[in-house]
């Protein structure tokens, strides 16, 4: 079951990011762009991506458990330290040239544009070259 | 970055999209008690335990314009740079800058909002700020994009 619902999912958030237009990058670029050729569009996205999620959640976290997992296992953290921030910005950049964040990235591969090709591998070495920086002491949080 | 290519204002559509997306994420809390965080499924279907569901994750996002152009008889709209080095810095960023601040847009966007969690608060307000300087610094001080 665990991997049909992984699939499910996933199809469904990829068909997501098609229908809403976060899958075209002229598209993010336009919704960022508020001084010039602006496309409000995607603030709808996040809107009712928010709300289906804020209320699902909800009803989800009245089982003791999830469906198919023993428990539950979210994130603690609290604390607003250097690496959130830092990398907050360092990804608000790259989406800024891009128009790709991750999801639409993966979803953007089988239609084989060259600059996904090309996008999708930095992206994963990008996240390896993150977690290792990550625990350098410039990023370590104080 | 792409030359400015104007787009329809589509409120319906990434409404429907945007709920689709909820819903996913909706499907990954009830299931399996975790966060759809893009970044996070991606690093988890590499390492350790669980790797499964993140990969079948992974594949259906694949899958999603397949879907979509068995049913419509094409490939959505969709208009990528060709400027390959932009690009390549472009990934470098975006992956180490998720990796290292713990989620990006659906992460800390879609779920920790849900979640109302301080830390992605901070961090939608700062990634979305420092994207919009990035568009406006390549559209209307450099102008005509990378």
């Amino acid at each position: 079951m665990r991997p049909v619902l992984g699939f499910l999912s996933g199809l469904v958030f990829g068909l997501g990011l098609v229908l809403s237009g976060m899958a075209n990058p002229a598209k993010v670029l336009n919704f960022l762009d508020v001084a010039g050729a602006w496309d409000p569009s995607l603030a709808f996205v996040m809107g009712g991506a928010v709300v289906v999620s804020f209320i699902g959640f909800r009803l989800s976290w009245r089982r003791r458990s999830p469906i198919l997992m023993p428990s539950f296992d979210l994130p603690q953290a609290s604390d607003i330290d250097r690496p959130l921030v830092t990398g907050a910005a360092l990804f608000g950049i790259g989406w800024g040239i891009g128009g790709f964040c991750p999801g639409p990235a993966w979803t953007a591969l089988p239609m084989l544009a060259p600059g996904t090709l090309i996008f999708v591998p930095a992206m994963l070495i990008g996240i390896w070259l993150g977690r290792q920086m990550k625990t350098t002491p410039l990023l370590r949080s104080a | 970055m792409l030359p400015i290519i104007p787009t329809d204002f589509t409120p319906w559509a990434s409404l429907a999209g945007g709920v689709l997306i909820g819903l996913s994420a909706v499907m990954v809390m009830a299931g399996f008690g975790r966060i759809a965080g893009i970044v996070g499924i991606t690093i988890g279907s590499a390492t350790g335990g669980d790797r499964g569901w993140r990969l079948s994750f992974i594949a259906g996002l694949l899958a999603a314009p397949l879907l979509w152009l068995a049913v419509s008889g094409g490939f959505p709209e969709q208009s990528v740079s060709a400027n390959l080095p932009a690009m390549a810095v472009a990934g470098l960023l975006v992956g180490a800058g998720t990796a290292i601040g713990s989620g990006c847009t659906s992460g800390h966007g879609v779920c920790g909002l849900a979640r109302l969690s301080g830390r992605s608060m901070v961090s939608v307000v700062t990634f979305m700020l420092f994207a919009g300087l990035t568009v406006f610094v390549l559209r209307h001080v450099i102008g005509g994009g990378v």
